[in-house]
């Protein structure tokens, strides 16, 4: 592994990526349990050991139009936010992707009030998913750093230019200590160069940002945008296969593991991908074979790689963080539905729900759903509705 | 700035600027607005005062005032909202349905 071994939180590595990225302008509100990021960068900045203009406003609806305007002015930004702070962010989510601004924002999530919660639910970045932000699942706190990194280079990549969201799970990584390796401060300058700004606002030429656009425009641009965000699928394979190359440590958009051949999978997102692979390779010695499949890229839906992922299921559990109220499944199940209606031989699928408010997903609760996933395949006959794990009532 | 403008052209998607940035300036110049209009004030300069009301009032604007403080109406950009009409004390400004 490049760089030295250190021990940090997921906070406190995501500010010290943010640091290394030698960032202009901090727009921030604290919110747990992102507060640490913004704490250390404010520290950062207060002793000199980062020469950015720390903005401190007065909620997150302001934190983001700060960074927007600042990112239009050529500046390096981040920001970071969670749940309730994310959703006051939710008008500018759109400007700030519309706007074409290169801003990276982590997201420690968490739950949706109420009832008020400061533990880990997914609800807060599905919530951002149609909005055209980039978005990436961090499994641990190396990939927080890693991916914290990765999004700055991606975001501002000429033939990119969207802002990126990196997500951490709130507590389980924002707040645990892991060890992690960090790059040299000269490695990180050499992969990550400084920002070189696309239009940006200059009183010498001026330009109109975010004008009136009725039915003669709106839909060009709409268009545009989509196909922009679908046009930066290789650019962020090739940065991180770049990183991976720098770093010895590999990034796909899915990560699979003991797929091949399965004919049973379970599909998660963030940091219980690593409780799923134990239960995996647990059953894997008593002659079982699961595949767990996890994302690293979340928008745009890495759809192709998953379907490869997949192709050998005859079951696949999809598990979410989050509750869809009202529609047939939550938003990564629906998300692999579609997915997977353009494939010829489709797994059965089935939606589990999880780990709301931090609720903890153990090994058991993920061999329930292998049991489920195995009497499906025998059945040939998947649940209608969502299943719960850890719920108490009429649990899995 | 001569000739068509490079925004108002209609573009595809394809050749749109990034972001929906508009990066020429003045480009209102090109982008007449006088289509919106449903109703049309049309001035009799016979009963005008040269009071200058409703030139002060229009909200565009688009009451051209002359060198010896007569009026006439920029259609291009009159949006047809009839405040002229209404604060014109000798009523020489008249909305009709536009045609
Ligand atoms: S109708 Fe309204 S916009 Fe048109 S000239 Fe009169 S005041 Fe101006
Ligand atoms: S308000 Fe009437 S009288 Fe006064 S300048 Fe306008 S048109 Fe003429």
């Amino acid at each position: 592994m490049r760089g030295k071994l250190v021990g940090m939180n997921g906070d406190r590595a995501v500010a010290y990526a943010v640091k290394q990225a030698d960032v202009d302008v901090i727009s921030a509100y604290p919110i747990t349990p992102q507060t640490i990021i913004v704490e250390t960068l404010a520290e950062y900045v207060n002793n000199g050991e980062l020469d950015a203009a720390f903005i401190p406003v007065e909620s997150e609806h302001s934190a983001l139009s700060a960074a927007v305007g600042a990112s239009l002015s050529g500046a390096r930004v981040f920001t970071a936010t969670s749940s309730q702070g994310l959703a006051l962010m939710y008008e500018i989510l759109w400007i700030a992707a519309g706007l074409r601004t290169t801003i990276v924002m982590a997201i420690g999530n968490r739950a949706l009030s109420p009832n008020i919660n400061i533990h880990c639910s997914h609800d807060d970045a599905y919530a951002a998913r149609d909005t055209g932000w980039l978005q990436f699942f961090a499994e641990n706190v190396q990939e927080a750093y890693d991916l914290t990194l990765m999004a700055f280079r991606i975001s501002e990549d000429h033939r990119v230019l969207f802002p990126s969201i990196v997500n951490l799970d709130g507590f389980i990584l924002t707040h645990a200590l892991e060890g992690l390796y960090v790059l040299e401060d000269s490695d990180v300058k050499a992969f990550l160069p400084k920002k070189e700004p696309v239009n940006p606002v200059d009183p010498g030429k001026p330009m109109t940002y975010g004008a009136l656009d009725l039915f003669d425009w709106y839909m060009e641009h709409r268009r545009q945008q989509y196909a922009s965000l679908e046009s930066a699928r290789p650019i962020i394979k090739e940065v991180f296969e770049e990183y991976s190359n720098l770093t010895g440590r590999k990034y796909s958009p899915v990560k699979s593991f003991n797929t091949e051949g399965a004919e049973v999978a379970v599909m998660i997102l963030g940091s219980s991908a690593g409780t799923a692979r134990y239960v995996a390779r647990k059953l894997a010695e008593k002659g079982k074979k699961i595949g767990v499949i996890s994302l690293t890229q979340y928008r745009p839906f890495p759809a192709k790689e998953l379907r490869e992922a997949i192709k050998d299921a005859s079951v696949v559990a999809v598990m979410d963080r989050s509750v869809s109220f009202g529609s047939p499944g939550a938003q990564l199940f629906m998300d692999v539905s579609a997915t997977l209606i353009r494939s010829k031989v489709r797994p059965l699928l089935f939606n589990v729900i999880y780990g709301l408010g931090g609720r903890d997903l153990t090994p058991a609760h993920i061999e329930k759903v292998v049991d489920l996933a195995e009497s499906v395949m025998r059945r040939g006959e998947a649940p209608e509705e969502p299943v719960w794990v850890g719920v108490r009532g009429d649990e899995l | 700035m001569s000739g068509e403008s490079v925004v108002l052209k209609l573009k595809t998607w394809r050749d749109l600027p990034i972001g929906g940035i508009i990066p020429e300036p003045k480009t209102s110049l090109h982008n007449k607005t006088g289509n919106w209009r449903a109703m049309k004030p049309i001035l009799d300069n016979g009963k005008c005062i040269k009071c200058l009301l409703c030139w002060i009032h229009c909200p565009e604007p688009a009451i051209l005032r002359g060198d010896d403080d007569s009026v006439r109406i920029d259609y291009d950009y009159c949006k047809g909202c009839g405040i002229c009409a209404n604060v014109c004390p000798v009523h020489a400004i008249e909305m009709k349905l536009e045609v």
